[in-house]
Order: C-alpha cells, then structure tokens, then sequence
C-alpha cells in the first residue's frame, strides 16, 4: 500500500548523513599536510561516507521501483491524497500497519545487508593494509 | 516473477560491472544498487505474501504470472531510464558536452 514510505524516509537520513560525512572527511583531509583527494584511495580505507552512500543507493533506487510497482496496482495516484488507502480511514489503519510490518522489514533487511557489506569491506580492508608494509 | 525478473537483472548488472571495473565510465554500479535494493524488498513482500498464502504462493495463476513479469519487464525499463539520465547528467565521458558545445566549422 505504502510499504516503500519507510525505506524513502531512510534514504533521506542517511543521505543527510552521508553529505555530512563527506564534508566533514573533506575538512579533515585538507587540514593534513600532504593529504587530499584519493587519500583513502592510496591508504586502502574506503571513506565512511561512501560506504554511506552504497546505502542511500540501495534505498533510494529499490523505494523508485517499488513506488513504481505501486503506481502499476493503483495504490498510489497522481493527485491528492497521492495514496489511494488514504482516503478511507479503516484503509488507513491497514496502511499504517503494513508500513509497520513490511516497510520496516524492508528497511530493516537493506541495512542488516549493507551491514554484512560493511563488515566484509573491513576486513578486505584489514587485509590490504596488512600487504601494504610487505609490498613496499 | 517481478522478484525474479529484477534479481535476474541485478546478477546481469553486477556482471558487467564486475567484468568493466575499476573502470565506472557507464556507471552500471548505479544500475546495481538500484536492482539490488529493489530486490531485497521484493523479497521481504515475497516472505509476507508466502507467509499469508503458504504453498499456493508457488503456484499461481497464468494470468498474474504474465502480469507480474510484465511489470518485471517495465520495473527493469523504468530502471535503465534512470540510470540513462542519471548518465546523461552526469556525463562522465563528456560526450554530451562535446556535443553541444561544439563549434561548427
């Protein structure tokens, strides 16, 4: 009905914090002598803000299509309420409640697997730093 | 069967990917993302309907098989549309700006 609603409102925070983040790293590596762009790149760290981003990606992407998806069953329209469900209240109450269960389980299963993405870029990035002194 | 036709785009994407990478001059990672994401959520609506439905989640009817895959095949449409523009936009090649600045001899 409108399960897609809570990955968007995801996408939109971890956007805000990726921006913040990617600033953020900015400032940092341009207070460093001899740092700047590609920094990370030659250390083997991939930044936390485009870690962020793959994230933001996967929501905001898979929230475009199923919206889509939505717009294909009548669910959502293009003019007021936008929601078809909306309109009616006991249709609302379904709503809420499918948000709640499939909107969050969505939400949910993106992140727990950007977070096992996380924990395998980790440890490649262990691993490379550990070649690093061996290399040079 | 739109799960399907989207993961089955997914794998084709990171394929290619995988196959063009470190180079990222079409941007197919964007393409990634957004199949991959579509398809961890079709799979958690998936779950809830074969919760609901049990078995008969496998076997259904001729008619909203070929829908779904119809709106699998327009998912995957919608899709490249987005990342075409997103491509045009972002121009990495810079193709789009050649063209259209150029000056005629």
């Amino acid at each position: 009905m409108a399960c897609f609603l809570v990955p968007v409102a995801e996408a939109v925070v971890t956007t805000v914090i990726a921006k913040a983040a990617k600033s953020r790293e900015t400032e940092s590596a341009g207070s460093k002598p001899g740092s700047g762009k590609g920094r990370f790149e030659t250390e083997n760290k991939v930044p936390f803000s485009r870690k962020l981003k793959w994230l933001s990606n996967m929501l905001w992407g898979g929230s475009a299509l199923l919206a889509f998806e939505h717009v294909w069953h009548g669910e959502v329209v293009p003019w007021f309420p936008f929601l078809t469900a909306a309109s009616d209240p006991a249709e609302t109450a379904e709503m809420l409640a499918e948000m709640a269960t499939v909107g969050v389980s969505m939400a949910v299963l993106v992140t727990a697997v950007w977070g096992v993405m996380l924990l395998v870029t980790n440890a490649m990035e262990k691993k490379a730093l550990k070649a690093q002194p061996a290399l040079n | 069967m739109t799960l399907l036709t989207t993961v089955f785009a997914a794998i084709i994407c990171t394929i290619i990917w995988y196959k063009n990478a470190p180079q990222n001059d079409m941007k197919v990672g964007i393409l990634c993302w957004m199949f991959w994401g579509a398809s961890l959520m079709w799979l958690v609506d998936a779950i809830f309907e074969y919760a609901e439905l049990q078995a008969e989640y496998f076997t259904p009817e001729p008619a909203d098989m070929l829908n779904d895959f119809y709106l699998g095949l327009s998912v995957v449409a919608l899709g490249l549309v987005i990342w075409l523009v997103i491509l045009l936009i972002k121009d990495p090649k810079g193709v789009v700006r050649t063209t259209l600045f150029r000056k005629k001899p």
